[in-house]
């Protein structure tokens, strides 16, 4: 339950953050999510990580569906690996998720006792 | 236990299992961000780039996008209403010019952003800002042509004329509006990828973005360089033989037999000419290393009632550019007091430059005219502070340019300029034998000029005599000017400023030492080329030599000749036309040079010499229909044999100048061919003790060109645009080639009216019937929207290669309710409403 809470509070903060603040902000809110939210290193990490690779690739899914894969066709020749919309989608989630749960760790960090 | 050994362990499992995690672990993270946040070599910033509320995800345009929007904006006097149709064309109506070209501006911005900020950043010579250390020496180049310094001359003259600074100023804005509206999230995709920020615009950058339309068309119609070479291989009777200023074939613009009045200007050569100009052996090895394609040409006629139909007259225009996605063109009406123009416009200037109003239509090619020389300075040291000028020490004007590289140091490059022009090669730059070879550079591009007024007054000219009083300040680049009025008239002259020359002057690098070899004047305005309404019906112009042999002035240039001929064959053999025989006519494959050349190569090869592979080809090529088209294996036979033939003509020749002496114009090698079949005597190899006959070289050609066609046939390609591969690159080319359209199912050929060549070809096919209801029909290869993540990125694409047009639809206000309006932009200011 903790986790799930940890994952959605991350989401909703990281979809905040990017309205007004750069990029990185979804570290913020995966910082805060992890301290805010104590569990264990692994389930902080996991938590942070998951809330943002859903956000990015949810938010980037939507976008390429309106868009009928257009654009994430070309952008995904100009990307080594599969040229597919589906795998920028997922790139997306994957760099969120890669300085996301590692801002949520680092909250973890801070929180410990 | 002891405090203080209990105070010990609590610090120690603090620092342990607290601090040096935590510090690790925020140490890392923000190395990754620092990592995303950056781009490494030409990998964007990642994070920035992939993220769904900032990056590429935003440019990402929904298919129902709406483009509808009410826009407040307090520099604007009145209201704009913007009328989107189902093409994404604009059709703007506004209550005075200043909002009409602010509208202007602020469409090409929203839409074409980028475009306009590389290309002008690139004129001005600030490519590597963008590019890196690559573009260092464009950049010099650039700057020591002298771009900047062309534009600024043309910003003087521009906001001396009240009306023009008005208008220029008003675009300005516009553009700087949409810029300052943008956003991380808003910014053109390009942007994104390349880590980079738009730049606010201003009235020079305009004047810049001329200057690189005058580069790409008025530039590289010289060979002085190149001609200097050729001095100092031939004899003054081989050179007239080998380069001469009129083709055989030549069907010049003002039809032959219109008569001329004798020159005002009569300008008179040196009396050193011969011995210092004509017989000197100075060879100039400095090359420029970005020359503008010499392709660049274009088509335009114009067919008067008397051959038409309807008994209206037809025009019609097609530019042939380097085809880029975004184009380079941006369809648009634009509606305001006294105008009511409908066609193309340039992204980063104002008004509708190729289109036609109310009364008239018009369209432009290229002259061609050769407008730049080069001057030999003699400097008295090597701080170039001084030069040698009628007969003394002259002061040079020293500009120093600075130039910012992406990742990695300012280089500056210091440009001395002389009374004729900016020093574009000397010891510093781009001359690899010293000190002697300064030379400075004379263009008409450098001299005052507003070419931006002459397309304001076109959008409101409304007869022949408007038309003529709009073009005649027009200056550089040469333009032929094609018109057609609803009262009947047509016309075309070929317009810009061009020094009267004596015979021979600026073929070469000249002397300049003096003033002796400079120009001594120019062709007054009324003497240009120019015919109203002729006798024949119709009017054409193909970048062709403008006029025959009896045009009383020198007026050397890059011609291209064969498609004057083929239009001029096919129109004056037409009657009763109609706007679906221009269309045809623009998408024509006739290959006029195979017409002309097929039967010498039949007739002169040896057919018992060739291999069954070369006896298949030459049977295709004996059953070829002579049209170009996407599947004719003939013209790709063709075009490997003339190649082959060609080049085993001229190479033995030009081989002493190390291949820097220009070759013979193709057209006037064929020409050679059907006056006599030794061509003169080049066809024999000099280097070898036989004499060859042209049957040897024929043959000796298509056993060489065979080996290429049975490469091609190995690989699928013997068709014709498999062989030519058509395709429109982005602006970035190979840079960004996912976002290209490449293999289109198109034919033709640079000699072809159907002008297609691998990348470059017709940039906006227009046909225009003054009939009492206008009826406009045009289409070009690409998308009004700019963003290649939108579906009018490139959506004209296909129709153009099929050859179809789109009804151009000349809005009334009235019609803001009919249902070919899909959106509505309305810019506004509150206060004034």
């Amino acid at each position: 339950m903790k986790f799930l809470v940890a994952v959605i509070l991350t989401a909703i903060l990281a979809y905040l953050g990017g309205l007004i603040l750069p990029w990185w902000s979804l570290v913020i809110a995966a910082f805060t999510g992890g301290v805010l939210i104590y569990q264990s290193a692994f389930r902080a990490y996991f938590a942070g990580f998951l809330g943002v690779f859903l956000l990015w690739s949810g938010l980037a899914w939507w976008a390429d569906k309106a868009n009928e894969s257009i654009l994430s066709l070309r952008i995904a020749q100009l990307f080594p690996g599969p040229d597919t919309a589906f795998f920028i989608v997922i790139l997306t989630g994957l760099v969120a998720g890669l300085v996301g749960g590692l801002g949520a760790l680092t909250g973890h960090f801070l929180r410990k006792r | 236990m002891n405090k203080s050994i209990l105070f010990f362990i609590f610090t120690q499992h603090i620092l342990y299992m607290r601090l040096v995690p935590f510090i690790i672990s925020a140490i890392l993270t923000t190395a990754f961000i620092y990592a995303l946040d950056r781009s490494w070599g030409t990998v964007p910033p990642l994070g920035r780039f992939l993220s769904p509320q900032q990056g590429f995800w935003q440019n990402a345009e929904p298919l129902n996008y709406d483009y509808s929007d009410e826009i407040n904006f307090p520099s604007l006097k009145g209201k704009v209403n913007i009328y989107f149709d189902e093409r994404l064309v604009p059709h703007v109506f506004a209550d005075n010019d200043e909002d009409l070209y602010f509208a202007q501006g602020y469409l090409h911005a929203r839409f074409r952003l980028f475009q306009m900020d590389l290309q002008t950043r690139a004129a001005e010579g600030r490519a590597s800002e963008i590019a890196g250390s690559a573009a260092i020496n464009y950049d010099k180049e650039q700057r020591r042509l002298g771009m900047r310094f062309a534009a600024e001359n043309a910003l003087g003259e521009m906001e001396k004329d009240d009306l023009s600074k008005a208008a220029f100023s008003a675009y300005t804005a516009g553009v700087n509006a949409y810029i300052e509206s943008l956003t991380e999230s808003t910014l053109p995709l390009e942007y994104k990828l390349l880590d980079f920020r738009p730049e606010p615009w201003t009235n020079l950058r305009t004047a810049l973005l001329l200057k690189m339309m005058a580069k790409m068309l008025s530039s590289g119609t010289e060979s002085d360089l190149e001609n200097t070479i050729a001095r100092s291989l031939f004899k003054p009777e081989q050179l007239a033989a080998l380069y001469p200023q009129v083709n055989d074939s030549l069907a010049p613009i003002v039809p032959k037999g219109t008569p001329f009045p004798a020159p005002t200007v009569q300008p008179v050569a040196p009396a050193s000419a011969d011995s210092l100009y004509f017989q000197s052996q100075t060879g100039f090895t400095q090359r420029e290393t970005d020359r503008p394609d010499a392709g660049n040409g274009s088509n335009n006629w114009v067919v008067a009632g008397s051959r038409t139909q309807s008994g209206s007259p037809i025009l019609a225009n097609d530019p042939h550019l380097e085809l880029s996605l975004p184009s380079i063109w941006y369809e648009m009406q634009l509606n305001g007091p006294g105008s009511n123009a409908y066609g193309v416009s340039l992204p980063g200037s104002p008004f509708i430059i190729i289109g036609l109003n109310d009364s008239i239509a018009w369209g432009v090619t290229n002259a061609g005219r050769d407008v730049k020389d080069y001057f030999q300075i003699k400097f008295k040291d090597d701080t170039r502070r001084e030069y040698w000028y009628n007969g003394q020490w002259t002061p040079t004007r020293l500009r120093v340019e600075e130039i910012k590289v992406k990742g990695g140091r300012v280089v500056y490059d210091t440009v001395a300029y002389t009374e004729f022009g900016p020093v574009q090669f000397d010891k510093t730059f781009g001359s690899p034998n010293g000190n002697d070879e300064n030379l400075a550079v004379r263009w008409i591009a450098h001299e005052p000029s507003n070419e931006g007024l002459t397309f304001y007054k076109l959008n409101r000219a409304a007869n022949y005599n408007e038309y003529v009083e709009a073009i005649s300040t027009f200056q550089c680049p040469g333009q032929n000017f094609v018109f057609a009025s609803k009262t009947g008239d047509i016309a075309i002259w070929q317009q810009g400023k061009f020094p009267a020359r004596w015979k021979g002057q600026g073929l070469y690098v000249m002397p300049g030492e003096d003033s002796s070899y400079n120009w001594q004047g120019f062709i007054p305005q009324p003497e240009n080329p120019h015919s109203l309404n002729p006798e024949r019906g119709f009017l054409e112009s193909a970048n062709q030599r403008a006029v025959d042999s009896t045009y009383p002035y020198f007026i050397p240039g890059a011609y291209i000749t064969p498609r004057g001929i083929a239009i001029e064959k096919f129109l004056s053999n037409m009657n009763q036309v109609t706007v679906a025989d221009m269309m045809q006519l623009q998408y024509n494959y006739f290959n006029v040079q195979a017409e002309m050349l097929r039967p010498i190569l039949l007739k002169y090869v040896d057919r018992s010499q060739l291999d069954d592979a070369a006896a298949e080809y030459l049977k295709e090529l004996e059953s070829w229909n002579l049209q170009a088209e996407p599947n004719s294996k003939g013209q790709t036979i063709f075009v490997a044999w003339w190649d082959s033939l060609y080049k085993n003509i001229w190479i033995d020749d030009l081989e002493k100048g190390n291949g820097l002496a220009p070759w013979p114009e193709r057209q006037h090698t064929l020409e050679l061919l059907l006056r006599d079949s030794t061509n003169m005597g080049w066809v024999d190899d000099v280097r070898t003790e036989e004499r060859e006959e042209l049957a040897q070289v024929i043959t000796k050609s298509m056993k060489q060109a065979t080996t290429g066609l049975n490469n091609l046939k190995g690989e699928g390609r013997l068709e014709w645009s498999k062989r030519m591969r058509p395709s429109v690159y982005h602006l970035l080319k190979q840079n960004l080639l996912p976002f290209a359209r490449t293999d289109l199912p198109v034919g033709g050929d640079g000699n072809i009216i159907n002008a297609m060549k691998h990348s470059h070809g017709p940039s906006w096919r227009m046909i225009a019937h003054m009939s009492a209801l206008t009826e406009a029909y045009g289409v070009y290869p690409g998308g009004q929207n700019g963003n290649p993540g939108s579906r009018f990125y490139d959506n004209f694409i296909d129709t153009w290669a099929r050859g179809e047009y789109f009804p151009l639809w000349i809005m009334k206000k009235s019609d803001a309710i009919d249902r070919k309006v899909k959106w509505t932009l309305t810019l506004s200011n509150k206060n004034n409403n």
